[in-house]
């Protein structure tokens, strides 16, 4: 699956004014709702609420996307976003606030990141991670859709 | 908490993330020639990396470092194959994830990472994020 990369960073700019309005708030059902937002965008970007905001106001107003990117490090991306934003709600929601408010901001430098500058922090950390823990696999895993 | 708590961290957050974000502008697609950088491995137990990875002595070769969850990687194919037909050298993209290894003896951190290795089998530059053509083309030439 191939996207238009503006797509993407403009679900990420409403992300960071949404994770900027959690921390301000420190509102675990804001960040609930940011949470679910990831995990369906994770499941299918196709669905993701920001992305069809994108394609229904935005791309009818743009030219066409001169180039288009591989949907994977996008959606791995929204699954790290869940996460963190996921221990951001339980630590609202049962009052540890300083635990909300360390993974609302992790999840902010990140979105902030991808809209501001496009690039993915939880693509990065991806292959620190595999390389701090992992072993080698024997198959080739970059997937031929993205040559 | 009060509401100036959660501001304040908001705004360290994204003041970390402009810095980062600036810094990275700076940095990536830069090609450096490489020295301190690959001080990971001795030169020897590179070479022997990128045998293993296939690279064949005797003409320059870029070899770039990929992974599934890399969109700039697709850029940096494209300038790396521009270039090496531009220059008659040859292009070997590795999957940084099944050559865990090679990846750790080579000191690769980022995908995309671009290494520059000369005939000899030695690596002269690195570059990390799509690489900068006019400063690939320079390196090689």
């Amino acid at each position: 699956m191939l996207l238009d990369p503006r797509g993407p960073r403009f679900a990420a700019a409403v992300t960071t004014v949404v994770l900027v309005l959690v921390l301000i708030l420190t509102s675990g059902w804001l960040a609930l709702a940011q949470a679910a937002v990831f995990a369906v965008t994770a499941a299918n970007p196709r669905f993701g609420p920001y992305g069809i905001l994108y394609r229904t106001l935005v791309a009818p107003r743009l030219s066409r996307p001169t180039e288009l990117e591989p949907a994977e490090p996008v959606r791995f991306a929204q699954l790290v976003g869940f996460a963190f934003t996921a221990v951001a709600t339980v630590g609202f929601l049962t009052g540890v606030t300083a635990l909300g408010l360390v993974a609302a901001a992790f999840a902010l430098i990140a979105a902030f990141l991808s809209a501001a500058f496009g690039l993915c922090l939880g693509c990065e950390a991806y292959l620190v991670l595999r390389r701090l823990t992992g072993r080698p696999l024997p198959a080739r895993r970059v997937p031929a859709a993205t040559r | 908490m009060s509401p100036a708590g959660g501001a304040l961290v908001a705004l360290l957050a994204l003041l970390a993330a402009a810095l980062t974000g600036l810094y990275r502008r700076r940095r990536d697609g830069r090609v450096l020639p490489s020295g301190r950088a690959s001080a990971d491995a001795a030169p020897s137990q590179q070479s022997q990396a990128l045998v293993a990875l296939g690279v064949s002595p005797g003409r320059t070769t870029l070899v770039q470092f990929s992974s599934a969850f890399c969109a700039p990687c697709r850029v940096a194919r494209r300038v790396c194959a521009d270039v090496a037909a531009a220059m008659d050298v040859a292009h070997l993209e590795v999957d940084a994830e099944s050559h865990l290894d090679e990846v750790r003896r080579l000191g690769i951190w980022r995908t995309p990472t671009v290494l520059v290795v000369d005939p000899a089998g030695r690596v002269t530059h690195r570059v990390t994020g799509p690489p900068a053509r006019a400063e690939l083309l320079a390196a090689i030439a």
